[in-house]
């Protein structure tokens, strides 16, 4: 593929859009798949799409494009799968297309690990369908047993229901089998541990049973067990399949590698982690930096915000080095390659992300903790039934048989669907809010939190400036649109956006001057919108400050004002949380005065600015050492150790790559709201797991003394314990009870950005 | 019990006929978009699609 593109790529070097074009395709191909009928298959995350009319659209819009064989929209995902008739056609057309559609589409790599994932609910999903046959199945034949059945047609239906006990136990039992060993080779008990060892012992147990032509077998209880288990199992499985790929679904267009310059001249496009010291990459506006690098030629100006934190664009010449990760603004530059990938900036905050998320491993579950005290007892009330009934009857087979009866009652069957389907439903609330959960720890942790730290830029703010334009006449508005048009500069961006109703009017020569601002001539005469230097050379009064500037040749200078604009519900979001016990503080990589404006719109007295990724990260850890339990909010690469050090954390959709993977919490709204409410149902989620252990621990406070009495027969096992998993999931439920607005109306919400669903506290 | 031998078999042959008719479903992939699945009942343009998917 390297050789066609160096084709293109010679005859567009000049053209900065056309290269980063080419450069979009070229990540995109490698991303794509070679299906066996030599057609190209690409996978695109579009959050956006929410309904049977978005199906339709996409579909039918991608169809109707020359090279577009087939296209299917995946809703539950937010997915489209687009195949194109050839893996030589550029499939970069394909953003443009949806784009005029309507929706934003971002690519989604398919040779991570996404795929392992699903093969494994799908391999739940079958032992679930077979545990679901064998059960009925042998429930049928133990009902007739129950009922009467005797002598040899007993004999036989034991016999039958062993034959299909045994398979499904091997085959179905498997994940429990492993957790339980692998439990016991590092001297630990989970829950799977009395789990298998129950299964175990009543398959064995039943099998004596079967060929001695004893009267009870456990058969239907082992299997059902199983069944009911795998059920929690799949829905822990499924949620966590869901959120990672919704998480990866948002993974934007990264340098993933970088177009080096060849000695002959010619440009190839190298993968970044095959990129040298000493190779010349060129890297056009528009683009992120692929490694740390010395600027040769060019100028431009750089967003570091993703390294600093700092939201003002950096000017950037010859000589200058650049960290990767650093977003390109304005020009093209060549530039000579300082370090490997693997040792870059960007390379460093992954191993400190990796340490941190490692301290956060030391985390135990709830259900985990349950376990510890769980799983012991019921060995040795087990044992102890044992020995009691040997020391009062001396009857081995039914001492044997009742220590097997209590180990089977208190097999924690609703113990085990207690926490994932309280999660489970949870995480589906949340997710039709907008807010995607990561794994259900994290819902966990967020219900224990005590302290709330913000980052700014991206955070409390949207990243976005905003101008504000005053007295500017409607002639020399629709010139100032014009010149702010032709940049992508967040200062020309915020103008044009300001300006949005004026029609810009025709311009020679526009052209930008990288770290200045833009030119052009207007019905014959300059204008220029930048730097206040920059633009009092053509005034006719040099204007004061440093701020931004508008003027057309000989006549008045403008001054527009930019600020940051502060996130919906910010203020609102941490006036609750304070309401709640929570105090916030905010730790910035922005100049003091930057943050200090902030901190006191959005209401919070303690800030910190000029922060570094790893003096934020130390900031976490010391709040932890002094006992609070720390929320996490920010967006930045420089802010990923930290969201990763937190107790839990929150990251906006529009965070870096970093960011997002780092978080337990993404929201995909503007509004901040998303932190109280996803904390609301954490709390009910809380509340609901507390219940379901109780209502577990009362159904063993019923069953164990009739096990340890020797009443509990099969039909006595099965009941109980169908009874306690039903109530536990019966209470689980409850949490989908939502006030207020209904689902179509919750789903409006999201799907439109801007407005706001009201929090509800 | 000559009934039995006959009707067990019989109720365990139709059982594994769902258990393989869920696994097939399961593997042709009816399941991977469930909320969509619902949501396409509503299109007319479902000929459409089809016909373009069979062509590769």
């Amino acid at each position: 593929m390297n050789c066609c593109g160096a084709g293109l790529a010679a005859e567009c070097t000049n053209n900065t859009k056309d290269l980063a074009l080419w450069q979009r395709d070229e990540e995109l191909r490698r991303s794509g798949r070679v299906m066996p009928d030599g057609t190209a298959e690409y996978v695109f995350s579009i959050p956006q799409i929410h309904c049977g009319a978005c199906i339709s659209a996409i579909e039918d819009g991608l169809l109707g494009v020359e090279g577009v064989v087939a296209s299917r929209v995946n809703l539950t995902l937010r997915r489209a799968t687009v195949r194109l008739d050839s893996p030589e056609r550029a499939p970069g057309f394909l953003f443009d297309v949806i784009g005029k559609i309507g929706y934003k589409a971002m690519p989604l790599d398919m040779a991570d690990q996404a795929h392992e994932q699903a093969r494994q609910s799908s391999e739940l999903l079958k032992a679930l369908a077979v545990s679901g046959f064998a059960a009925s199945n042998i429930m049928l034949l133990s009902v007739s047993v129950w009922s009467g059945a005797e002598g040899a047609t007993r004999d036989l239906f034991h016999l039958v229901s062993a034959m299909i006990a045994l398979p499904t136990v091997a085959y179905c039992g498997r994940p429990f089998f492993r957790s339980a060993l692998a439990a016991l080779r590092v001297r630990k008990l989970n829950m799977d541990v009395p789990i298998s060892l129950g299964v175990i012992l009543a398959v064995a147990l039943s099998l004596y049973e079967t060929f001695t032509g004893g009267a009870e077998a456990y058969f239907d209880a082992a299997v059902t067990l199983i069944f009911f288990l795998l059920i929690g199992r799949y829905l822990d499985q499924l949620m966590r399949e869901r959120a990672r790929s919704s998480v990866l679904g948002l993974a934007r267009l990264a340098a993933k590698g970088a177009m080096v310059v060849l000695e002959t001249g010619d440009i190839r496009y190298v993968p970044v982690d095959e990129i040298e010291p000493g190779m010349r990459v060129r890297v056009p506006a528009g683009e992120r930096m692929p490694v740390d690098a010395r600027i040769l030629t060019g100028s431009t100006e750089l967003d570091r915000s993703l390294v600093t934190g700092e939201s003002a664009p950096v000017l950037a010449g010859a000589g200058d080095a650049v960290e990767a990760g650093t977003f390109n603004l304005t020009g093209s530059v060549d530039m000579e390659v300082l370090r490997p990938a693997s040792q870059s900036f960007l390379a460093e905050v992954m191993r400190m992300l990796e340490a941190a998320e490692q301290g956060r491993g030391r985390y135990e579950r709830i259900a985990d903790r349950m376990a510890r005290a769980y799983a012991p007892s019921v060995h040795i009330l087990s044992a102890s039934a044992f020995v009691m009934w040997m020391l009062i009857t001396g009857d081995f087979h039914q001492s044997l048989y009742t220590a097997i009866a209590v180990l089977i009652v208190t097999c924690p069957c609703a113990l085990g669907l207690a926490v994932p389907v309280v999660h489970v439903i949870g995480a589906g609330r949340l997710f039709q809010s907008g807010i995607l959960m990561r794994d259900g720890s994290a819902l966990e942790r967020l219900a224990e939190a005590n302290h709330a730290v913000f980052d700014k830029t991206g955070t409390l703010t949207t990243g976005e400036a905003l101008a504000t334009v005053s007295n500017l006449p409607e002639a020399e508005a629709r010139i100032a649109r014009a010149l702010a048009l032709n940049s992508t500069h967040p200062a020309s961006r915020a103008v044009a956006q300001a300006l949005a109703g004026t029609v810009p009017i025709e311009g020679e020569a526009i052209t930008e001057v990288a770290g200045f601002g833009m030119e052009g001539i207007f019905d014959g005469r300059r204008a220029r919108l930048g730097r206040a230097s920059f633009v009092g050379e053509i005034a006719a009064v040099a204007p004061a400050g440093e701020g931004l500037v508008f003027a057309v040749e000989g006549g008045m200078s403008h001054a527009i004002a930019i600020a940051e604009t502060i996130r919906d519900g910010a203020a609102q979001a941490i006036a609750v949380l304070r309401a709640q016990g929570i105090e916030s503080e905010i730790l910035s990589g922005d100049a003091p005065a930057a943050v200090g404006r902030i901190a006191k719109a959005v209401g919070i007295g303690k800030w910190r600015a000029g922060e570094t990724p790893a003096s934020k990260m130390a900031r976490l850890e010391q709040l932890r050492d002094q006992g609070l339990k720390t929320l996490m909010v920010g967006d930045g690469l420089n802010d990923a150790p930290a969201l990763a050090a937190g107790h839990v954390s929150f990251a906006p959709a529009t965070a870096s790559d970093a960011g997002r993977f780092a978080a337990d919490f993404i929201f995909t709204r503007n509004n901040l709201s998303a932190i109280v409410e996803a904390r609301d149902i954490s709390l009910q989620a809380a509340k609901l797991v507390r219940q379901n252990f109780g209502l577990a621990i009362a159904y063993n406070f019923i069953s164990v003394p009739l096990a340890f009495a020797g009443q509990v027969t099969p039909l006595v096992a099965a009941i109980a314990m169908s009874t306690s998993s039903i109530i536990v999931l019966a209470n689980s439920l409850r949490l989908q009870r939502r006030n207020g607005a209904t689902m179509a109306t919750k789903r409006e919400l999201v799907a439109t950005p801007g407005k706001t669903i009201g929090a509800k506290a | 019990m000559t009934g039995l031998l006959l009707l067990v078999p019989i109720a365990l042959f139709l059982g594994l006929l769902g258990l393989a008719g869920f696994l097939w479903s399961l593997s042709s992939g009816q399941y991977e978009d469930l909320d969509g699945a619902g949501e396409r009942i509503l299109n007319d343009d479902g000929p459409l699609t089809r016909k373009t998917e069979k062509r590769d």
